[in-house]
């Protein structure tokens, strides 16, 4: 532990990227594999599954502190981190002889022993450990129980340093790397060898890598990114029309044309007789999709399929079918896919209700071949052969992601616009002859056009007043990132009608039920940047009217449009909606109060939605 | 709710809840005040008497018709106020008295001349300590400034800035070792120190306490001015250069730079190359406070007491009453409260929550 606390703190202690890969060159040339292998895991976001509750980790380290529980809530509100706020929180230890133990003892020996046992054991061992660690040794024991990580350190830095140590290729060890941080697996020294082997070892096909190994997923870049990207710039994505999409992009046949699914990107993957799926987040999720298994029990071995883990509706057969596609019904809303993977046991009840399939949109091995170099439209041609091959016996079928039928830009952007209705986010765009490739392209690569881009709707916006504002976590604890915001619940009058509802919520006057009111709707987080949510929280510190522990009520002045992806009814928020993923889009200085947007606003947004 | 105890007096009652005795300290709009000696102390608005802590700009603001503080903080007052201010110097420990009100000055352990304001009247003695450090058990004293020496009272006024349990300083001994290794290996690899810290105060504790032997200590102009007021003040510092010293850019490439916060992302910094940069606060304490800097180094270095120093001098006044000020308010007046003290608070003007020079 004292070893690997040391690496923690030199990786923490810099900003500098050459200085944190040579500490990490330096802990992996020091340490055995098995250390290795668990530094890896956890430095590249390996998470293991919870070995000890939230809840009982608190209240256990309350007992330990000796402080009252309000007490140490208020000082993991300052703190923004529980692994932190109970090191510093704990009594000074007296000696540390337990950061005298090596991290995969402290792992394999106890940590993972300590799952499935009682309560008062994991109290026991808890208590036990705190006593014979450090403040940075405590600090590590918690994160360890429930990883997180967060050191500045990405996956892709750490496959730096490990090739840098290996002498290999960073891509060959991020290919080598698919699937080590899975939660459900944990490393072992034979795992890390894998990973730093000599290039020229890898004797088989599968370049001497586990069988049930998925490739790196080539990911898409956002056509009209705010930020960046001028291949495509936002006003062009946005409303652009077919003549200046052509200009970018060249001629519309160029490209593949498939609708953007609102589900989990997948790989399954058919090897040694036996089948795996991924999640893009590299989390092996075989055992949560019986379906999937069954499905791709009939492929031929060594086929690797890239594609959309979604919970099909099929409706009845008089909803219309998504254009392009051979099959009735259409996506269900996310949250059901959501709910579907939070359930432990999977019963026929679960089943039925939120069957999950899979629309396959890439081949990336077939009869072991690695196929990525392929062009795009070959593999599509042989994916659709292969459903075909497959199809034509009795068993599940295999959906593939529907071509959007379209020759021209004008015809595309009409498919766009009618994403919404449709229960998908946009659409798909594939160079015909873009090769399968590793991450997200970048920029002034050249590949520039041979690559992938999600074209999105644009999101829906509104404008919001700021009346809550909590603290954030991490990096932001101390600083008020995390925000409520309201609508009004009918246009104001004036702005005086508006300005008199600030001043009865100033002085805490009970909102009036038959008059102008705030109501709030959502919570936004994200979107800012540092400067900006530093200056919204020095307004929100002057313009506090109330604390409530970490939430402070402010005084409403500040609008900001909120850009969010869907809304639907909910019965659980008091404005009778619910966001899907909304963020703040910008600060609405030019806006005055009683311009806010309103809940029919909100209504409207969703009568649009109906189709 | 913790805030729901914290009911700020109104401005003006100098009557106590508990039974008609005339307060000795109350708020006002201009400040805290003293009603039978008809002054203010650390006022942040303009008044005819005031009583400064110290030196620091939220405690000692200018325009004042008569100032009174420590004898030893006069030097920084002049160089900060004006030369030209009513000022009325004290020894720590010497009485004087006005109106009745005997006031004396005790050290409060913040900076140089900084001083807890004892008050007494008619028999109840009141003691506001302004922004105070305390040393703990067995710890060796800082030499910039006299250590805190408890003042026992009747009712004491606490500054709650690291008023969490969180806050917990480390031994000087530890933490200068970890500035020296810093440096040290900064000065192995020829790229400067730069280490942004509150000018007055803090700076020359960090000029006391690093090992001089490793290199050259150069200060900002905002600084400098500092140093030699402390040694007037009969402070040994080591020696200190300011960039118009060195002539030799090479000289920088082992120098340890101490600058205020502000002078970081400026033109000055530029002349240091590649370096490395570290903030000396007590807020560097949270990781995420570190992170948010974006620096390379975080020293939690504060001239402010840790939970247990704030606990311990309240202990130690012996007061049954306490009045928390600037900081973390309503969490020191519930624990307090919940240890059966009689705990409430003042709004005041000193600090900014979001500052981060403690």
């Amino acid at each position: 532990m004292k070893r690997f606390a040391a690496l923690f703190d030199e990786l923490d202690a810099t900003t500098a990227t050459n200085a944190k890969v040579a500490a990490l060159r330096r802990y992996l040339a020091e340490v055995d594999d098995a250390d290795a292998a668990w530094a890896v895991y956890f430095l590249a976001g390996g998470k293991p599954r919870q070995l000890i509750r939230t809840a009982q980790l608190r209240a256990q380290a309350i007992a330990a502190s000796g402080l009252p529980e309000w007490l140490f809530e208020a000082s993991y509100q300052a703190v923004g981190d529980l692994a932190e706020t109970i090191a510093l929180v704990l009594p000074l230890p007296q000696q540390a002889e337990g950061m005298q133990s090596r991290l995969s003892e402290w792992m394999e020996e106890r940590l993972l022993p300590l799952r499935g046992q009682g309560d008062e054991a994991v109290a026991m061992a808890l208590g036990a450990w705190w006593r014979e660690l450090d403040a940075a040794g405590r600090f590590l024991l918690v994160k360890l129980v429930g990883g997180g990580f967060r050191v500045g350190v990405s996956k892709l830095l750490v496959q730096r340093a490990i090739a840098a140590h290996a002498g290999l290729d960073a891509k060959l060890v991020a290919a080598r790397m698919m699937g080590f941080t899975d939660s459900k697996r944990s490393p072992t020294p034979a795992m890390y060898r894998a990973l730093v082997a000599p290039a020229e070892a890898a004797g088989d096909a599968q370049g001497g890598r586990d069988p049930s190994q998925p490739y790196p997923f080539f990911l898409a870049s956002p056509l009209g990114a705010e930020t960046g990207d001028d291949l495509v710039p936002l006003e062009i994505a946005s409303r652009g029309t077919a003549q200046t999409m052509e200009a970018r992009l060249g001629p519309a046949s160029d490209w593949l044309a498939e609708w953007k699914f609102d589900g989990i990107r997948g790989q399954i993957v058919k090897r040694a007789g036996q089948v795996w799926v991924w999640s893009r987040g590299e989390e092996l999720m075989s055992d949560r999709f019986p379906e999937l298994q069954a499905l791709a029990q009939r492929w031929p071995d060594g086929t690797v399929l890239d594609g959309e883990i979604l919970v099909w509706d099929d409706g009845d057969p008089a909803t219309p079918r998504l254009p392009g596609s051979e099959r009735s019904g259409g996506p269900a809303p996310f949250a059901l896919l959501q709910q579907r993977i939070g359930r432990k046991t999977l019963g026929p009840k679960v089943l039925a209700e939120a069957p999950v399939s899979f629309m396959a949109y890439d081949l990336l091995e077939a009869g072991h071949d690695d196929l990525r170099q392929v062009p795009q439209h070959e593999r599509r041609l042989r994916l659709e052969a292969l459903a075909a091959t497959l199809n034509a016996t009795p068993g599940p079928r295999l959906w593939l992601s529907p071509l959007v039928p379209a020759e021209d830009w004008a015809t595309l952007a009409r498919w766009r616009a009618q994403a919404r209705p449709l229960d998908v986010e946009g659409l798909m765009l594939k160079h015909r002859e873009s090769a399968y490739g590793t991450g997200r392209q970048k920029r002034g690569d050249g590949q520039g056009l041979l690559a992938w881009w999600k074209w999105k709707i644009d999101p829906l916006t509104i404008d919001g007043v700021l009346i809550y504002a909590q603290a954030g976590h991490g990096r932001r604890a101390s600083v008020y990132t995390d925000y409520t915001f309201a609508v009004w619940n009918r246009t104001p009058v004036s702005a005086a009608e508006a300005q008199a509802v600030v001043e009865a919520i100033a002085q805490r006057r009970p909102a009036d039920p038959n008059g102008l009111q705030l109501v709030a709707f959502t919570k936004a987080y994200s979107g800012l940047t540092d400067e900006e949510f530093k200056a919204v929280d020095a307004v929100i510190r002057q313009n506090t009217l109330e604390k409530f522990g970490p939430v402070r009520s402010v005084r409403p002045t500040m609008v900001f449009e909120l850009a969010f992806e869907g809304i639907a009814r909910s019965s659980r928020h008091k404005s009778g909606v619910a966001l899907r993923f909304p963020r703040m889009q910008r600060i609405r200085d030019d806006k005055p109060l009683h311009e806010a947007n309103t809940l029919q606003d909100l209504e409207q947004l969703l009568a649009d939605k109906a189709p | 709710m913790p805030g729901r105890s914290v009911r700020p007096l109104s401005r003006g009652d100098a009557r106590s809840a508990a039974g008609g005795v005339l307060d000795l300290i109350v708020q006002r709009p201009e400040g805290l005040y003293c009603p039978p000696g008809d002054f203010y102390i650390d006022p942040w608005r303009r008044v005819e008497r005031a009583v400064i802590t110290h030196a620091h700009a939220d405690h000692a603001r200018t325009g004042h018709g008569h100032y009174l503080a420590t004898a030893v903080s006069e030097g920084l007052l002049r160089a900060r106020l004006g030369a030209d201010i009513h000022l009325q110097g004290l020894a720590y420990g010497e009485t004087v008295e006005h109106h009745g009100v005997r006031l004396s000055l005790h050290p409060a352990g913040h900076v140089l001349g900084s001083a807890q304001v004892r008050v007494e009247h008619q028999g109840r003695v009141w003691v506001a300590s302004g922004d105070y450090r305390t040393t703990p058990a067995g710890a060796v004293p800082d030499r910039t400034c006299a250590p805190f020496e408890p003042v026992r009272c009747d009712v004491f006024i606490t500054e709650s800035t690291f008023g969490l349990p969180i806050y917990r300083w480390r031994s000087d001994a530890e933490l200068f070792g970890e500035i020296n290794r810093w440096w040290q290996d900064n000065a192995e690899t020829g790229r400067a120190s730069v280490l942004s810290c509150y000018s007055l105060g803090k700076a020359q504790r960090i000029l006391a306490g690093v090992d001089a032997s490793i290199g050259p200590i150069v200060c900002h102009g905002a600084v400098e001015p500092l140093n030699r007021a402390y040694r007037a003040a009969g402070i040994p510092l080591p020696d200190t250069l300011q960039v118009s010293d060195v002539s030799d850019p090479a000289t920088f490439r082992r120098a340890l730079v101490l600058c205020p916060g502000s002078a970081l992302g400026t033109p000055w910094i530029k002349r240091f190359g590649d370096f490395s940069d570290a903030f000396a606060s007590g807020w560097m304490q949270v990781r995420g406070w570190r992170r948010r800097g974006g620096l390379d180094r975080g020293f939690v270095l504060s001239d402010h007491a840790d939970w247990p120093g704030l606990l311990g001098a309240i202990g130690a006044s012996g007061a049954e009453r306490v009045i928390v000020t600037h900081g973390s308010v309503p969490v020191l007046v519930r624990y307090l409260q919940e240890q059966g003290l009689q705990a409430e608070s003042f709004d005041t003007e000193y600090g900014d929550e979001t500052e981060t020079s403690a």
